[in-house]
């Protein structure tokens, strides 16, 4: 069980509620690997996929989850959804309250929609991306790599690099390694950095490579064309100079450092093609992840081992 | 028809008084103030226990007539306005259409003569249809009744264009309000750039936003030599520049809202449209320093900025809703309860922000409490409880940043030119 009804942000999770969830979606990776991938956990449970923004990898692996623990599991995406019709938030969430499902995952252009909708519905609420604001799941799929990877995350040095100002990735994920024990460090041009980046609770870097050689893991954000509305650096070519991950730097990194990207990638930008094929990029395994780490959210939220058969 | 103020403590810097004695008005006007006065036919109001003060002005209204009159109409601002205590407000020219024509500024003076329970001083456009560009009829205007100029809701963006409508307004003695705002530098931000801004992920707009645009109207009053008055400064950088611009002699005057007074970015957290406004909530030190800036005379008057919105509107995601808070009904309150209580103001002071000041920066006729003056009066009753809650209001609207707040001190009557508009707290019809 958690602390907490919601998870929103990662303010939400105490440590112990993190890793709960790592140990829950450790067994439930193993019934991932199974031949039949399906358990009867969250029988008779509505999980409505609220995606008000596209996405589809996200989209899919809450999807998956909620299917491997037999949830209904209802897609209410954009493009189907009578928000593109005028339909305000709040009507949106009162009809899906109304509807009575159990848990509503809410993919968001906009940062404190999950708020909104906790605010209007019994439902637990479970960001899966609100804004340039939060990504817990996220987080906590990227922690589940690190520790499976690395076997530890007390103590590690996770640099995060690149677009720091416009990822939800690195709000949730900042917090969520100093919840751990970890050493958060951001780095990139002070244009791609949040006008207070001193009280995320990340050390600053300008340079990866002055700070790659103290690194375990090297956190490699896209760069989101779409949200800067000016270029903040010259060039894609000049950026994967200063800030991508390629052969040479991965060469003059730790050996075991390894290389993460929450996807979708853009090659030869942010990390070149080379390293992103390479042994020691593991962003399918974070892919992966994704699915046990859901799958763990969603059962301790709807009230793990009360709500049927356990896992 | 004399009317009998009996007892009240009669505060009125303009002329030196703080007192408490009688205010005798027959016909309109302020015929004696002194102590036991008596006349032989009339009406007595007990004001023992109260504060009488020249009538209160708001600087800063937006009345939404014409175009939004969902969210507000001259008949229900000007009663919001009696409600809080205000014997007259300016009301804003971003209407639709906009207020850019001497018919259209004729409009706002007939509908508030027919439908209004205080003064309406319409403020007149700067530029045609707010656009920026080309000077909208500023002489036509002033004719029918304008008493000042802004595009306010956004800055007059160019720097040329702002030098020739301040060249222009000088040849009439009209004032320039300026609504402080680079957007360049603003963008898209919807809270103050900083730690809250971080925090929740919203785009934020940096201080440095109305600074810049602040130095710069500054610099091109100082070129022309028109009167400046800046609208809802909230930064410490805005009112050391005004402070700095007065020490130099320059004819520049400036407001500071309610919300940016007694609330700041800490109170964000919630995602609370009600607190979504421009410019956006700062920081607690800018809060200091805007009031640090109204004792010592840099701030000119506390203006409320009423942003009336529907709630259809301001319940959106934040970073739809739109800016603005209401504030006519909760200034006073909030003013006793913040500044006045906590003796960091006297109601001298107040007399001063929120009566002589704006008359004085928007050039309207002065009001003060001797003989001869108007009866335009506010009287104010220093210990009533206020709880804001939706039904205080007289606005159309309920979108105020202090919902749930419990205030001292409210207005019990208004008189306008002897007659009430306000009366034991009520409205008068």
């Amino acid at each position: 069980m958690l602390s907490c009804k919601h998870i929103m942000t990662m303010d939400d999770l105490t440590p112990d509620d993190i890793i709960a969830i790592l140990d829950t979606a450790d067994s439930f990776k193993e019934v991932n690997e199974r031949r039949i991938k399906k358990l009867p956990t969250l029988r008779g449970r509505t999980i409505v996929n609220l995606f008000l923004e596209p996405s589809t990898r996200t989209r899919t692996s809450f999807e998956i989850a909620a299917k491997r623990l037999s949830a209904d599991g209802i897609n209410f995406a954009a493009s189907a959804s009578a928000t593109v019709k005028g339909e305000s938030l709040r009507d949106t969430a009162a009809t899906l309250s109304a509807m009575a499902c159990d848990l509503v995952v809410v993919r968001h252009k906009y940062a404190g929609a999950p708020q909104m909708l906790a605010e209007c519905m019994d439902a637990h609420i479970v960001n899966g991306g609100d804004g340039i604001h939060q990504h817990p799941t996220q987080a906590l799929l990227d922690l589940f790599t690190m520790r499976e990877k690395l076997g530890r995350l007390e103590g590690l040095t996770v640099g995060i690099v690149g677009d720091i100002c416009h990822s939800r990735v690195a709000g949730s994920l900042v917090p969520a390694l100093r919840k751990v024990g970890a050493r958060p460090i951001i780095i990139g041009p002070p244009t791609l950095m949040p006008a207070r980046p001193d009280i995320m609770g990340a050390d600053v870097a300008y340079s990866l490579d002055e700070v790659l050689p103290q690194l375990d893991v090297a956190y490699m954000l896209r760069v989101q064309f779409e949200r800067a509305a000016r270029m903040p650096f010259p060039s894609n070519r000049e950026y994967a100079r200063f800030y991508g991950m390629n052969a040479t730097r991965l060469a003059s990194a730790r050996p075991e450092m390894i290389v993460m990207h929450p996807g979708p990638m853009n090659r030869g930008v942010e990390i070149s093609s080379e390293v992103a094929d390479s042994p020691r990029s593991h962003v399918l395994d974070q892919v992966n992840a994704g699915v046990a780490v859901r799958m763990a959210v969603m059962y301790l939220l709807l009230g793990g081992a009360d709500s049927g058969a356990a896992a | 028809m004399a009317l009998l103020l009996k007892g009240g403590r009669v505060v009125d810097p303009a002329v030196g008084l703080d007192a408490v004695c009688d205010v005798l008005i027959r016909d309109g006007v302020i015929v004696e103030i002194g102590s036991d006065l008596t006349m032989a036919k009339g009406e007595t109001v007990d004001c023992a226990e109260k504060i009488v003060l020249p009538g209160l002005v708001d600087a800063h209204t937006h009345l939404r007539e014409p175009g939004r009159e969902d969210k507000e109409t001259i008949a229900s601002g000007t009663r919001a306005a009696a409600h809080g205590g205000f014997t007259a407000v300016c009301a804003m020219a971003n209407t639709d259409p906009v207020c850019d024509t001497g018919s259209k500024v004729r409009f706002v003076v007939e509908r508030a003569e027919e439908t209004g329970v205080v003064r309406v001083y319409p403020i007149g456009a700067v530029t045609k249809g707010q656009s920026g560009e080309g000077l909208a009829e500023i002489g036509d205007m002033l004719a029918e009744g304008a008493v000042a100029f802004s595009d306010d809701g956004h800055p007059v963006a160019s720097a040329g264009m702002t030098r020739v409508a301040m060249e222009y307004l000088k040849g009439f003695g009209a004032t320039l309000i300026s609504h402080a705002e680079e957007e360049s530098l603003s963008g898209d931000g919807v809270v103050n750039e900083g730690v809250v801004s971080t925090r929740m992920g919203l785009p934020g707009q940096p201080a440095a936003a109305e600074e810049v645009m602040v130095a710069r109207d500054i610099r091109l009053a100082e070129l022309t030599g028109c009167r400046l008055h800046l609208a809802h400064l909230s930064t410490a950088g805005s009112v050391a520049l005004v402070r700095a611009a007065k020490e130099r002699g320059l004819s520049v005057t400036c407001e500071v809202t309610p919300h940016h007074l007694f609330l700041d970015e800490d109170a964000l957290l919630s995602y609370d449209t009600n607190l979504k406004m421009n410019p956006p909530l700062r920081t607690a030190e800018d809060r200091a320093a805007l009031v640090e800036a109204l004792r010592d005379g840099t701030v000119d008057c506390i203006a409320t900025d009423h942003a009336p919105h529907a709630p259809h509107e301001k319940e959106l995601e934040f970073e739809l809703a739109p800016f603005g808070t209401t504030g006519l009904e909760t200034a006073l309150s909030l003013v006793n309860t913040h500044l006045v209580a906590t003796e960091k103001l006297t109601w001298a002071d107040v007399a001063r922000l929120m009566a002589h000041g704006p008359r004085a920066a928007l050039g309207l006729p002065v009001v003060t409490l001797e003989a001869g003056s108007v009866a335009d009066i506010t009287i104010v009753d220093p210990e009533a409880r206020v709880e804001v809650t939706r039904d205080w209001f007289y606005s159309k609207s309920r979108n105020s940043a202090f919902l749930g707040h419990r205030l001292l001190g409210k207005a019990s009557d208004v008189l306008i030119g002897g007659y009430f508009a306000l009366r034991n707290g009520k409205v008068v019809e």
